[in-house]
């Protein structure tokens, strides 16, 4: 060994972004530790607020960069998911800074570690505690997403995943109301999260051991140099796959996506939703293309069954919920089926259709979670239940009209991003000769149809029932949120050719 | 000794591992099963740096186990914190989170 270390050479302009949100959540803690609590909740704002909008403005002017530096590779993908991830997050942030909606302040617990129903968690909540350690965890968490877009090697991929995921399993636990729903929901997706990591990693160590190398440039070159089959290389592609597709909620790999939506605070939820389905697609994206690019038709058919099992499994048994933070939650698995068939696809129209539904869900989905977390019983709690709901329409016509147009958007109604978002991801499919998939796509989304219009249908077209519940007043944090989303749904689906023209131009993968 | 051994050893526990988070009912047993997992990886991770002739698979266990450390920290949080409200460390029994 007598080789001598060459210090590696790092594009830092490139990585900027990453460094500021990751600068900014340390800072987080610092400020966590050292500044007194009541001068805590405007400063962690003002800095996951500031690290956010920063990261984005320096995102967009290395938007000409194309770089791979160490195992971060900057190509056109990972600057728009990346992007992407930064606004999503910014809006998520403001659903995560409302405090006026619930009489008791925001969203989560005064301390987490105090038992549900306790003295301690009375006199907590009497004295006005507001936790403010969820700022550095969104943070940290918003990192791991960056850097798992990004990530182009197996080791920097695995070490984003738990970088994104760590903060999440906190985040999902810290709900004020019905704490131990909560707290089931931590637990539940802490295993199961762990569990899948460890597959990810046994198969990263399988991938290694057949290629010599942990960079996915360096796994297509062991590919192609012998081909023909190997165990390692299947036991190690799958253990991998069922990671990533973990991170996707696809079936069979979904059961903690119902319990995790409907436990986690709904700001939470509707953060989970948008950005975490974002990273990890992107990295499922980079997995298949850049390392498994060659060999697509060995994977393919793999992933038609995990596609058409999630499409069906997600729009049917969405049709028997009868909480909406639940229901949307069988919604996302559907919509993972949907932006899978891109996925399969295998061509630059795949990825640049992913991209566009990808946005088109993440604003939707946001808006809607904003919305719940507006719609609250009489004694403070959100009012999930669905036959709460009946009536809204008359009562809140332009709650339930914004609502509406999010689930109109789900179901892929003309006019609306989700229109534009499913026929991209189809035309790109029947591209790339997948066209029963198409088919088996098209059925699934008249089925989820039938659930989005039964929310509308029960906000405009039955009566209210007794315990109507209250419409909260948000504060302009909540309404710009909701106006953001709304804004983005409407205006993707009808000039949306800005922003295919965006994808288009960002859909080749740097090798 | 013939390092394709280690290989087949990482598998056993990576098994083990994943057979005692599926039927293993108490959160701290099922958590050690997942590090059971990751260490399997490690090991895997090693002795294929070793049959490869590169040290990358070294460096990478490095990494895993720094990460297991945090994930550590991070489920025994949730887990005490469960058992605090519920006064059992059973993965089953809380279930108010179905259908």
């Amino acid at each position: 060994m007598t080789d001598v270390l060459t210090a590696p050479s790092i594009d830092y302009l490139a990585l900027l972004p990453m460094i500021i949100v990751g600068v900014a959540a340390i800072v987080g803690v610092i400020v966590e530790a050292f500044i007194p609590r009541g001068a805590r909740r405007g400063l962690q704002l003002t800095i996951a607020f500031a690290a956010l909008v920063a990261a984005f403005v320096v995102l967009v002017s290395n938007a000409g960069i194309r770089v791979i530096t160490g195992g971060l590779a900057i190509d056109g993908p990972s600057i728009f998911l990346q992007g992407l991830i930064l606004v999503v997050s910014i809006v998520a942030a403001m659903l995560i800074a409302e405090r006026s909606v619930d009489p008791a302040g925001d969203a989560f617990a005064p301390r987490v570690s105090s038992l549900p129903g306790s003295d301690e968690e009375r006199e907590l909540a009497r004295r006005g505690f507001a936790q403010t350690e969820v700022w550095p965890l969104m943070l940290f968490a918003v990192l791991g997403m960056m850097i798992f877009t990004a990530a182009n090697d197996l080791l920097i991929m695995f070490i984003a995943l738990e970088i994104m995921s760590l903060p999440l399993y906190l985040m999902v636990g810290m709900a004020r109301r019905r704490r131990l729903l909560s707290q089931e929901a931590a637990l539940k997706y802490f295993v199961l999260g762990a569990f899948s990591s460890a597959f990810f990693i046994f198969g990263a160590a399988l991938l290694y051991g057949y290629s010599a190398s942990i960079t996915l440039p360096g796994i297509a070159e062991a590919l192609a140099a012998n081909p023909g089959e190997s165990g390692l290389v299947i036991a190690g592609f799958a253990l991998v796959v069922v990671g990533l597709l973990f991170k996707i909620g696809a079936v069979p790999f979904h059961q903690w996506v119902p319990d995790v939506y409907q436990g986690a605070p709904s700001p939470i939820t509707g953060f989970m939703a948008a950005a975490v389905k974002v990273a990890a697609f992107a990295a499922l994206l980079r997995f298949l293309y850049v390392a498994f690019g060659g060999t697509r038709w060995d994977w393919a058919p793999a992933l038609w069954v995990v596609a058409i099992a999630t499409m069906l499994l997600g729009s049917i048994v969405a049709l028997t919920q009868t909480d909406i933070k639940r229901m949307l939650a069988y919604s996302s698995i559907a919509q993972a089926g949907f932006i899978l068939v891109g996925v399969i696809a295998t061509n630059p129209e795949g990825v640049a259709a992913v991209m566009f539904y990808l946005a088109a869900y993440g604003f939707a989905t946001l808006g809607a979670f904003g919305v719940i977390s507006l719609v609250r019983e009489r004694s403070g709690g959100e009012a999930t239940h669905l036959s709460k709901w009946a009536g809204l329409g008359r009562r809140s016509p332009l709650l339930a009209g914004v609502l509406a147009l999010f689930m109109l958007s789900f179901a892929g109604i003309p006019l609306t991003s989700g229109f534009i978002g499913k026929f991209t991801v189809f035309e790109a499919a029947i591209i790339g000769d997948a066209t029963p998939l198409v088919i088996v796509g098209v059925v699934a989304s008249i089925i989820a149809a039938f659930f989005y219009v039964r929310v509308i249908v029960l906000m405009y077209f039955t009566e209210p029932g007794e315990d109507s519940p209250v419409i909260a007043v948000p504060s302009a944090f909540t309404t710009l949120a909701i106006s953001v989303a709304a804004a983005v749904t409407v205006a993707l689906g009808v000039v949306p050719q800005p922003v295919l023209d965006l994808v288009e131009r960002a859909d080749v993968f740097l090798r | 000794m013939n390092p394709e051994n280690y290989i087949i050893l990482s598998g056993v526990l990576f098994t083990i591992g994943a057979i005692g988070v599926l039927v293993r009912r108490n959160a701290i047993v099922v958590f050690m099963s997942v590090e059971l997992m990751l260490n399997a990886a490690n090991l895997a991770f090693v002795a294929f740096a070793r049959i490869n002739g590169n040290l990358d698979g070294q460096v990478v266990a490095f990494f895993v186990m720094v990460v297991a450390a945090a994930e550590v920290v991070v489920g025994l949080a949730i887990i005490v914190t469960v058992f605090r409200s519920r006064r059992s460390a059973s993965i089953d029994e809380p279930n108010l989170l179905k259908y």
